[in-house]
């Protein structure tokens, strides 16, 4: 047993049990962040911040949210909108936050790819991220159900429907996901089930791997210079802060993102206050209906790139396109075949990849949202295959990409 | 990953009494590891109760000519349409082996969902054909396409004919044939 003194404050009776001096040394002051950042390195403080009002209002909600085919949509749409003291502000707290955070992640991917984020011992930060992409979508396309409305139900079917595997007709499978012929009570629990408890689990633990994954590389910065942090930071502990490279993490670069995250917080509340209706989908306030289909099915604005990548093709063809779509962002770090881990602006070809790529998933999105019909059937097909052709494109483009 | 590290811990060239137990360990273990998965697995399966109100009987005696009406099956829109004696004689012999013959009377019988994306498509009574709103595929009286984006003609669903009733969910002969022919999945 180690030797324990009597304690002079409740601080060092905290101290001599938990260590949490030393605690707070490996996760703050002394955790080392690059100066040569910007504010696009505060989006990960943004997306826990964003997790913690999922939480905090998803808490609420579950106090009167009801998971029963005949009982779910009065209990959102009467009794938590209209009964439930400032029941709406946690809907709506909830709804805006499950849309904004897709454009944060996004964000937050597309900086990482632009700044080679993802190179040089940081493959496992990428890798991580992608993982919470995914877990974030399931989360996302969970909670979709829960207020059993019209695209719930719809999108509950069209998606489900994807695991039969177009021709090979697995209905055995999407029965057996659904645990019944078609989305009812037993799909609705369980999806209940795993919004509200093992995909958030899933995510704590992930957020958990992406925060260790950053330790040992530690953050990148816009050059992409390659810090020995040890020697900087002994730099700035000699006094030398003016000369060293890093900054700690706390107090001093979270009273920066602190303030990134201010700026988005107010950008926050005025979607939830005065422009909420766009995470709200009219159809999505007619109930459920079985044999009743909405005239446009489509699903929310950050699933529209994959959507659109599925839609152009015929059925087998599109989910091959699909399942494409939807792994190949994790291979990125092995797909980038060259060593520099430099801004893109200075990578050749890479550049323009980058800003093709960006602005193919942007017409993706927007097509995927308007009918598929004449030019814009053909714009969204174009786009599809472009989208495809960049990723066969990469490892060529940066296998001869030169040496900066 | 986790059986890498179960095997790089439990030397199986060791035949030590450590080596022993470990192999027990990981034995034991693999099995209610497996015995686990089966359970999760059986816990995600539709209920017997779902299941048993998988089968719906129709009277096939209630249904007037040329008037669809839309049953439900397993938590979908079955089509009923009674041909009339016109219709039955203008059929070529592409639509004839899809027509269900249920005693005297002869009947349209497909699941009424589009084989393109599963929205329910609208029976045009005087152009005798169904329209899907959603992408404007077409189809003729029996359910064969008529314009694509479906790829296939209206699934007909498992029935068996017990006197002037339907059973929908019980595989008969007349569908097993239909089945065979190609006529539906």
């Amino acid at each position: 047993m180690a030797n324990f003194t009597k304690a002079t404050s409740i601080y060092d009776w905290l101290n001599q049990r938990l260590a949490i001096e030393k605690v707070e040394k490996v996760l703050g002051s002394e955790y080392w962040i690059p100066k040569n950042i910007n504010f696009l390195w505060a989006m990960g403080m943004i997306l826990v911040v964003t997790f913690v009002l999922l939480l905090v209002s998803g808490i609420f909600l579950l106090m009167y949210y009801q998971p029963n085919v005949d009982t779910a949509f009065d209990s959102v749409n009467f009794t938590i909108m209209r009964e439930v003291g400032y029941g709406w502000l946690w809907r709506h707290v909830h709804g805006v936050a499950a849309s904004v955070v897709f454009l944060i992640i996004y964000i937050h991917m597309f900086t990482g790819i632009y700044y080679g984020s993802y190179k040089k011992g940081r493959e496992m930060i990428w890798i991580s991220g992608m993982l919470l992409f995914v877990a974030f979508s399931a989360e996302a396309f969970s909670g979709y159900m829960l207020p059993w409305g019209q695209m719930s139900y719809w999108a509950g079917m069209v998606i489900t429907n994807l695991f039969a595997g177009g021709s090979l007709h697995a209905d055995g499978l999407v029965e057996w996901i659904r645990g019944d012929y078609v989305p009812a009570q037993a799909f609705l629990t369980r999806f209940f089930m795993l919004h509200v408890l093992l995909v958030p689990l899933a995510i704590i633990g992930l957020i958990g791997l992406h925060f260790g994954a950053l330790r040992i590389p530690h953050v990148n910065n816009l050059d992409g210079e390659e810090i020995d942090f040890e020697a900087e930071s002994k730099k700035y502990l000699a006094g030398d802060k003016a000369g060293s490279k890093v900054i700690r993490f706390s107090n001093d670069f979270m009273s920066k993102d602190m303030m990134v995250v201010g700026f988005y917080l107010v950008f926050f509340f005025y979607l939830v206050f005065y422009h909420y209706g766009f995470a709200m989908d009219p159809v999505n306030f007619d109930p459920a209906d079985g044999l009743k289909t909405p005239a446009h099915i489509y699903p929310e604005w950050y699933f529209l790139w994959s959507y659109e990548i599925l839609r152009p093709f015929s059925t087998d063809i599109g989910l091959m396109a699909f399942a494409f779509s939807q792994v190949i962002f994790v291979a990125l770090p092995f797909l980038d075949r060259s060593p520099n881990a430099v801004p893109a602006s200075r990578r050749g070809l890479f550049k323009y990849w980058f800003w093709a790529m960006l602005i193919d998933m942007i017409a993706l999105t927007a097509m995927g949202k308007l009918p598929p019909e004449g030019a814009f059937s053909t714009i969204g097909f174009v786009a599809a295959v472009v989208f495809i052709g960049l990723w066969i494109a990469l490892p060529i483009i940066t296998y001869f990409e030169k040496k900066v | 990953m986790f059986a890498n590290i179960l095997i790089s811990e439990i030397n199986m060239n060791d035949n030590s009494r450590r080596g022993f137990m470990g192999k027990a360990f990981g034995g034991v273990a693999a099995v209610g590891a497996v015995a686990s998965l089966f359970a999760m697995k059986r816990s995600w399966d539709p209920l017997p109760s779902v299941k048993a109100a998988g089968f719906t009987t129709l009277d096939m005696l209630g249904y007037k000519e040329n008037e669809l009406v839309t049953e439900k099956w397993r938590g979908k829109p079955i089509f009923v349409l009674k041909y009339t004696e016109e219709m039955l004689e203008a059929m070529d012999e592409a639509q004839k082996p899809r027509v269900i013959t249920v005693g005297e009377a002869s009947y349209l019988v497909t699941l009424g969902l589009c084989t393109h994306l599963g929205c329910i498509p609208s029976y045009e009574k005087e152009d005798k054909s169904f329209a899907c709103a959603c992408h404007g595929g077409t189809y003729d009286i029996v359910g064969n396409v008529t314009k694509s984006p479906p790829p296939r003609a209206l699934d007909i669903p498992p029935f068996t004919i017990k006197g002037n009733t339907l059973v929908l969910g019980e595989v008969g002969p007349e569908w097993l044939k239909m089945k065979e022919n190609g006529l539906t999945l």
